[in-house]
């Protein structure tokens, strides 16, 4: 059977492609989907360690499906956030939507 | 090395290697591809978990909507950003650092660990009692019905949202015009 570790290590490389992908990319909709990778690496790290530490009791598998409806509401604003900015600047490049920065 | 180990690698690589490309890809439709494939493997992973319905939920959920949506943005935004010219900023290489020092310090953490090397006892129950006990357990007043119920209310409060915030504004055609 495989480790836990594999698990891990794989969900923690995973994570932190997503971390690179949120702080290098210029792309508004790149860096929604750098979270959306990093959501997933915790998904697995939940259900992983549901099978392995304590596979009787449900709640690693609850919490990954509250993981999912936080996902999933997340896409949605995120995504309505960035047409509603490319309406009106047309622009969906991180650094030119500055104007909260002072 | 047994055929269980030899399908998680190859469904890891795949998934290590499609997210790779995710952050990388300079043309971002190629991204949105390359991450579903991503969520695939994911899902796949899920299987090798015995965590069989949370992997059709990976495929309906992410598959299925969230890459689609993701999919539906790139293509209402592709006109300003000509999948030409840099795709990352000018500090890439502070966030190459970070993520880098990052995974090293989780995996140096994760070797400290003792109880990581050992195997799952195989489970006591089938798939479907499984299926049934999730089921009862997001209603449970005991167990989830609150985190649940929370859930719901925070996917209508965001869809709501996103309705209100997506909408045209008022008088977009000056605004655009004056532009």
């Amino acid at each position: 059977m495989i480790p836990l570790s594999w698990y891990l290590i794989l969900a923690a490389a995973i994570f932190c492609i997503g971390v690179y992908g949120v702080l290098a990319r210029r792309n508004a909709v790149a860096i929604l989907m750098s979270i959306e990778l990093m959501l997933n690496a915790v998904n697995i790290n939940l259900v992983a360690f549901w099978r392995y530490m304590s596979p009787g009791v449900i709640s690693g598998q609850a919490f990954a499906v509250m993981v999912f409806a936080v996902a999933a509401s997340e896409a949605a604003v995120g995504l309505a956030l960035i047409i509603s900015i490319y309406r009106r600047r047309f622009t969906v490049a991180a650094e030119e939507i500055d104007m909260l920065k002072w | 090395m047994t055929l269980v180990q030899i399908l998680f690698l190859l469904f890891g690589l795949v998934t290590l290697l499609a997210s790779l490309m995710v952050v990388t890809s300079p043309k971002l439709v190629h991204a949105a591809f390359w991450l579903i494939l991503a969520l695939a493997g994911v899902a796949a992973l899920f299987i090798l978990l015995e965590a069989t319905f949370l992997a059709v939920v990976q495929v309906v959920v992410y598959i299925g909507a969230i890459a689609i949506l993701i999919i539906f943005a790139v293509m209402l935004t592709r006109r300003v950003m000509h999948d030409t010219g840099p795709q990352v900023n000018r500090s890439w290489w502070v966030a190459l650092l970070v993520s880098l020092v990052l995974f090293g310090g989780l995996v140096l953490m994760l070797a400290q660990v003792p109880a990581l090397a050992g195997t799952p006892a195989p489970l006591m129950v089938d798939q479907e009692t499984l299926l049934e006990d999730l089921g009862r357990a997001l209603v449970d007043a005991d167990r989830y019905v609150l985190p649940f119920e929370l859930a719901s209310v925070l996917l209508m409060a965001s869809m709501i949202g996103a309705i209100f915030v997506a909408r045209p504004p008022s008088g977009s055609e000056e605004r655009s015009g004056e532009r």
